[in-house]
């Protein structure tokens, strides 16, 4: 008698062990992309760009081809890549220092241009590669490696909400903020996940669904601490929704 | 002699310096000649005084920018003051005096000076001056024909402009005939 | 076909359309925005694609992506553009990606001006972005020679894997003169097996990449372009010798000063002198072969240049210690004239030559 396997490596991802740390959610968020790819039979087809930062090995996950972009370039790379590669799927991945900081001009320009890309916008609020100092995003309040008193709104700025902030744009198609912290949230980010690849898949333009991570190490918490963290702190600031979607009016 | 003319055609911007050295190195170009054309570039060609240096030679092109001009044709003030002093010794500074008020002071070189926007005006078309210091200029130093510049022309105004290929080609000859009468 | 006039920001656009390249992206910037407005107008025209970019650094990430799925792919720029594509030559390098770049110099450091210059030499020809590495340089001095020598650039970009920069100055980018486009056969050239184009139907995952953590893979990673460099120095220099066998004293200039130190090494001829011209057509690979062949017999050498002196250290490496190097440069925008280098070419010979 067979058995009926319960849970599996999904063919979305390679065999590679990922470096990240524990109780960090990058992981599941390869996942969900990878399943997403696997379930939409589109692995063949998609070409990845990986960014800089904590997911800067994203290309020895993804059981895709891959391209390692330059830090926070990675919406110009897909847009080069796209624009000579129409009918391919292309996605970019990318943290918040990379997105948010360094590369917020490409993937506002990628927006405004309604590039047929998807990016998965993973936001954990701290630079983490680097060891753990202060992103754009950080909270206000947050103790970080260059923001050792906590962030102060006078002296650091304030948080940018990327998903509010290009949903602005008519160029963007589908935006949709998720976060990685339970089995539900999961479950909801996969399907935001697929959705976006749904958009692309028809052309429809530019998506991005920012995913709240978690960063125990950079955070200084437990890894059950951390996803409480999302919780109680990311997500008073960084609500969940969808922020933009005009595949209602294309249809 | 081999022949080597280093011409510079300057004005204000606006006033077709630009296009009449393109002329000149296209009808030099389709008579077999060796031709370059440099403008001058950038803020200044908007508004303010604007050059263009042609190279019409025997021999390949030196270099395209031109410090000593064997020919300077003038279309305003500041210009004559700019390159009047650089012309070579024994060369040719040929004005519209319809716009050139300022007069040259040298006596090492040839000044001729063609009342050519008025000459335009009576020919009917103000905006054929141009030709008119053209012709003058062909008539001095030979360096292309009339019919090498009407060929640049037919391809400059196309068909939509077909019509005013005559009155150029008659501005042309006006100023090749009154620089014959003048030298 | 016939002769036809056109600037030289256009000769090259055309030149890369006839190369095969499709696909181009670009930020505007004087002196060479008639090359971004050329191709917006003709990539359409042969089912390509122009992009106009948010800023030099997508532009040149944009030409990354495109790069890294084979295609031909181009991008331009003048000096401070320039140096922000800095940061993606070094990734195409160390991904390995061909792709095409033009530099139509203009006067620095900073903003600078918009007029000619060559100042931008030991950026190109050194480097430039981070890392151990060189890219081959063409240097073309008359619009004819950009047709030429694009095709070649590409070539050699996909033969190699790597990017190749076109130098000009603003004067060659501005300036009209006939040009004649030829067919050309296409070489043989390497498939390109490594292009990310999504696996269907080309085997495992592609990966684009120029990072090694590992230090014994960059290592070996390194070697191997390293080794790529010295086939490209051994085979790909390029330069142009006149008058140098009985040569007393040579002179070397690139680009369009070369035709202007050209007009003063004949009039210096003229005068008695044996002046003979070195012209690298490949400012790297620098050639070497031209001064091998000189400095046992020349007496002295003079770079002519449109900087302060940058190409005057690779003279002086190619001499190495046999004659002295004397230098004649203006920069800033000024174009040294064919008097101002004959005054130079007679003051190095000495004696009377009036």
């Amino acid at each position: 008698m067979s058995m009926k396997p319960v849970f599996e490596r999904t063919k979305g991802l390679t065999e590679a062990a990922t470096h990240y740390c524990p109780g960090c959610t990058h992981g599941m968020i390869h996942r969900l992309v990878g399943e997403v790819l696997d379930e939409m039979n589109i692995l063949e087809d998609t070409i990845g760009v990986a960014s800089v930062g904590c997911s800067v090995l994203a290309y020895e996950y993804f059981n895709v081809d891959m391209v390692q972009a330059a830090h926070g370039r990675a919406p110009a790379v897909a847009t080069g890549i796209k624009r000579v590669e129409p009918t391919k799927f292309v996605f970019t991945y990318q943290g918040d220092g990379d997105l948010a900081s360094i590369g917020i001009a490409e993937a506002i320009h990628a927006a405004a241009r309604g590039e047929n890309i998807t990016v998965i916008f993973a936001n954990n609020c701290i630079y983490g590669m680097t060891g753990g100092q202060m992103a754009p995003t950080s909270l206000i309040g947050q103790k970080t490696a260059t923001t050792p008193f906590g962030r102060d709104a006078k002296v650091q700025g304030s948080p940018i909400r990327i998903s509010e902030m290009l949903a602005t744009l008519e160029g963007a198609t589908y935006i949709e903020r998720v976060s990685a912290h339970d089995v539900m949230h999961l479950q909801k980010a996969k399907k935001a996940i697929r959705k976006a690849f749904e958009v692309q898949k028809t052309g429809g333009g530019f998506s991005l669904i920012e995913v709240l991570s978690t960063c125990p190490t950079g955070w200084g918490i437990d890894a059950n601490e951390a996803l409480e963290w999302i919780k109680s702190d990311m997500i008073p600031v960084y609500p969940l929704g969808v922020f933009k979607d005009s595949t209602k009016e294309m249809k | 002699m081999a022949l080597l003319e280093e011409i510079i055609f300057a004005g204000f911007g606006g006033q077709g310096v630009m296009s009449m050295g393109q002329t000149v190195a296209y009808a030099g170009m389709v008579e077999g000649k060796q031709v370059s054309w440099l403008p001058s570039y950038g803020p200044e060609q908007r508004g303010g005084t604007a050059n263009a240096m042609v190279v019409v030679s025997d021999a390949p092109v030196g270099s395209p920018l031109i410090t000593k001009p064997t020919v300077a044709v003038i279309l305003n003030n500041p210009s004559l003051e700019k390159f009047e002093p650089s012309i070579k010794p024994g060369g040719i500074l040929l004005i519209n005096s319809s716009l050139v008020t300022d007069k040259s002071e040298r006596d090492d070189i040839r000044v001729v000076e063609i009342d050519a926007t008025n000459i335009a005006v009576e020919l009917g078309n103000a905006r054929v001056a141009n030709m008119v210091l053209l012709g003058a200029l062909l008539q001095m130093t030979g360096i292309v024909s009339i019919d090498g510049i009407m060929d640049a022309l037919k391809k400059v105004l196309g068909d939509s402009k077909k019509h005013l290929l005559d009155v150029n080609r008659k501005a042309l000859e006006k100023g090749f005939e009154i620089a014959g009468e003048l030298i | 076909m016939s002769k036809i006039l056109m600037k030289g920001n256009e000769v090259i656009a055309e030149a890369a359309v006839k190369a095969g390249c499709k696909y181009f992206f670009g930020y505007p910037i004087t002196p060479q925005s008639e090359l971004v407005a050329y191709m917006a107008r003709r990539l359409p025209e042969v089912g390509g694609l122009f992009l106009q970019a948010e800023s030099e650094v997508a532009a040149v990430n944009m030409v990354y992506g495109a790069a890294a799925t084979g295609k031909r792919v181009m991008t331009s720029s003048s000096s401070p553009g320039f140096s922000l594509k800095q940061e993606g030559i070094s990734f195409l390098v160390g991904s390995e990606l061909p792709a095409f770049l033009v530099n139509v110099m203009r006067g620095g450091p900073g903003l600078g001006n918009i007029m000619p210059a060559q100042s931008d030499y030991f950026q190109i020809t050194k480097g430039g972005g981070h890392g151990d590495y060189f890219c081959p340089v063409y240097a073309p001095a008359s619009l004819q020679e950009i047709v030429d020598l694009t095709q070649v650039a590409f070539d050699t970009a996909d033969k190699y894997r790597t990017p190749v920069i076109m130098a000009a100055d603003g004067m060659l980018g501005q300036m009209m003169e006939p040009v004649e486009f030829f067919e050309t056969e296409a070489p043989e050239l390497p498939e390109k097996t490594w292009a990310a184009t999504g696996e269907r139907g080309d085997g495992g995952p592609k990966v684009v990449n120029s990072l090694h953590l590992d230090a014994g893979s960059l290592y070996q990673h390194n070697k191997h372009l390293n080794e790529k460099m010295e086939t490209m120095r051994e085979n790909e220099q390029r330069f142009e010798s006149q008058f140098t066998e009985d040569a007393d004293f040579v002179v070397v200039a690139y680009g369009t000063v070369s035709r202007i130190a050209m007009s003063a090494v004949k009039e210096a001829r003229a005068k008695g002198v044996k002046v003979g011209m070195i012209r690298p057509i490949t400012l790297w690979p620098f050639p070497q072969k031209p001064f091998e062949e000189t400095r046992e017999r020349a007496k002295a050498y003079i770079a002519v240049e449109m900087s302060a002196g940058q190409m005057i250290e690779d003279v002086r490496l190619a001499v190495n210690g046999h004659a002295p190097v004397e230098f004649y440069g203006k920069n800033g925008g000024i174009v040294p004239t064919s008097d101002e280098i004959l005054e130079k070419i007679l003051a190095v010979a000495g004696g009377d030559h009036k």
